[in-house]
């Protein structure tokens, strides 16, 4: 499921995972003429001009009116397209969270509802454009899905996959470049969890680009004589209960790392699967119940504590736990 | 175009379906009759002069779309629509029960012939376009007919989707708004102005039409005429009394959202009664 020199960081090619929904939503309009597209006025931020470029007559552009495109998108849904709604996360599901709900969730309209520049990694704009409660307000819906894939070739590969599959999904993308480390062999399947490598003393389940940072940590784990396991939960909602449980049955304590709040996101999700079917000590990598603010992507990670440092002192502390 | 005899039998339709509204209303013991009532003869013209649908197959894919953007009033939409053969009448006293098609709101998910769940405000209108899209897309040529409230409009949203129908010359579209000057804190003028209302209108490019909400003869000009605009979405502000037929609820905004009391429905279903008596009258007298 890796590439294989996925252990040289500085030798892996970059890409950021909205650049992956990109090739990935031209490749599926391809493949099915039903797929139309609406921007909110991003379209270059989305990587959605080749889209545009390529099928100009299924492409909507609907200015900056994120409400009205949530509503736009399921009535195009509900007369049989395939649908999909790109902005900023911090407007599409954050603005327009109760249309999501009502017009796209209740309806169970097929819609794809693509929330770009997600998290502290979007840098210099500051804590305005920082979505960090995504995937807690959209996991919370009915009927939703939701997919925070961990690298471009993934984001491409979730992107073709919520594609054929029927119903309103959430994808969350970031900004920033960052490392090609899963392999093009890997298969993607909603719902199924990744287990990159097992785990003996621990296990870390991480989702998004931070998963090659979980990687990066169990190299370092290692070299301390601790094996960790690794787990890339692309798929936050539906949950995959059995990988999860497994590993915590297998290893005995959990990290859970996403650069998301802590309250309601990926490790909120993992714990209400452990607290119910195996209950283990878990530490939370995430952002604890504060704002962001501008800086480098490098430099707020450190701050906000979502770095190797503070992976690291995670694992001390749910180690200690056991 | 309307001739005596047809107007008339849309009266007594009309009429029907009132007191259907009043019936279902009060068994429910909560809903709003006062929109309801207002947009009777609106809802009366669509489904039994207008519309191209079948009762039988509700999904028929050629069918208009209507969208209730103002969701509330769905009393009236139900009460038609069985009136019309979608379901047998006596299931309109389900309405708001527990396990019943009828929810509060429209529902997809439990009456797929509502075309959308709508209610919360402001957002059918955005469903209508996106299906006014589609159409385009498809090339078909049914029409999307979007009930709107006056007070729903408030919402920001329905500006963005008149924004984007105008757009896209979506002439296939067409919205009628319930201008009844009600809505639940009080007068809308009070609460919200609106005026000018057709400028503003005119003013997002839409073609914009003014008719007494309860004249058959204007509503269904209205509505034809919308067919022959060949480049902008349409707008038809129907001036309604809230609560129309029913003299103690009409222009008063409390029954905005208040189910009559027993006493109070024998009252008004007396009133409804005489009334069809009249028409019924009318109508044997034109028939010879």
């Amino acid at each position: 499921m890796l590439r294989k020199n996925w252990q040289n960081r500085e030798k892996l090619q970059a890409q950021a995972t909205r650049q992956g929904f990109g090739e990935g939503l031209l490749a599926a309009a391809k493949l099915d003429p039903n797929i139309v597209a609406l921007c909110a006025d991003l379209t270059g931020s989305l990587n959605m001009t080749d889209f545009q470029a390529a099928f100009p007559d299924r492409f909507f552009q609907v200015g900056v009116a994120e409400q009205n495109m949530a509503g736009v998108g399921a009535g195009l849904a509900l007369s049989g397209k395939t649908v999909f709604i790109s902005s900023f996360a911090a407007f599409n599901p954050g603005r327009n969270w109760e249309q999501i709900r009502v017009s796209i969730g209740y309806n169970n309209a097929n819609v794809k509802v693509i929330g770009s520049h997600a998290g502290l990694s979007v840098g210099e704009d500051g804590a305005t454009h920082q979505a960090l409660e995504d995937l807690a307000t959209m996991r919370v819906i009915p009927n939703m899905s939701v997919i925070s894939p961990a690298d471009g070739l993934e984001a491409k590969k979730a992107t073709l996959a919520i594609a054929r599959k029927k119903g309103p999904f959430y994808l969350r993308l970031c900004r920033a470049k960052t490392p090609l480390f899963t392999s093009p062999e890997a298969k993607f399947v909603i719902g199924q969890a990744q287990v990159l490598q097992p785990g003996r003393d621990l296990t870390l389940i991480a989702t998004g680009p931070l998963v090659y940072e979980a990687l990066a940590a169990s190299l370092a784990l290692a070299k301390l004589g601790l094996k960790a396991g690794v787990i890339n939960l692309h798929t936050v909602k539906p949950i995959d209960q059995q990988a999860i449980v497994k590993a915590a049955k297998a290893t005995g304590a959990i990290v859970t790392i996403e650069d998301h709040q802590a309250y309601g996101g990926l490790g909120s999700a993992v714990a209400e699967v452990l607290v119910k079917h195996c209950p283990v000590p878990q530490e939370f990598v995430a952002v604890k119940d504060t704002f962001g603010e501008s800086g480098q992507p490098a430099e707020l990670f450190h701050k906000y504590g979502l770095d190797a440092k503070h992976i690291f002192t995670a694992v001390k502390r749910v180690l200690k736990r056991k | 175009m309307l001739n005596k005899q047809k107007e008339n039998q849309l009266k007594i339709q009309a009429n029907i379906i009132r007191q259907d509204i009043i019936k279902m209303i009060t068994a429910a013991g909560s809903g709003h009759p006062g929109g309801s009532l207002g947009m009777t003869d609106i809802l009366t013209a669509l489904y039994f002069g207008v519309l191209k649908h079948n009762p039988k197959k509700p999904l028929w894919p050629e069918r208009d779309r209507l969208i209730l953007s103002n969701g509330h009033i769905v009393p009236v939409r139900y009460a038609a629509m069985a009136r019309a053969g979608y379901f047998p009448v006596q299931r309109l006293k389900t309405l708001r029960k527990f396990g019943s098609p009828l929810q509060g709101h429209p529902s997809l998910h439990d009456f797929p012939a509502m075309e959308c769940s709508s209610g919360p405000l402001g957002q059918g209108i955005s469903v209508a376009v996106g299906m006014a899209l589609a159409a385009k897309l498809n090339k078909k040529s049914y029409r999307v007919y979007c009930l709107m409230g006056d007070g729903e409009i408030n919402e920001g949203q329905c500006w963005e989707a008149y924004l984007l129908a105008a757009k896209y010359k979506l002439n296939n579209l067409t919205v009628i708004l319930d201008r009844n000057n009600i809505q639940i804190d009080g007068r809308s003028d009070e609460v919200m102005p609106l005026n000018p209302l057709a400028a503003k209108y005119r003013a997002f490019n839409f073609k914009v039409m003014t008719v007494n909400g309860h004249n058959f003869s204007e509503i269904l000009k209205a509505l034809q005429a919308a067919g022959w605009e060949r480049s902008k979405p349409t707008v038809i502000i129907a001036r309604t009394i809230p609560g129309k037929g029913v003299t103690y609820m009409e222009n008063d905004y409390q029954w905005h959202g208040n189910a009559p009391k027993p006493e109070q429905a024998k009252e008004a279903l007396d009133q409804l009664n005489k009334e069809l008596l009249t028409l019924q009258h009318v109508a044997k007298k034109l028939a010879k």
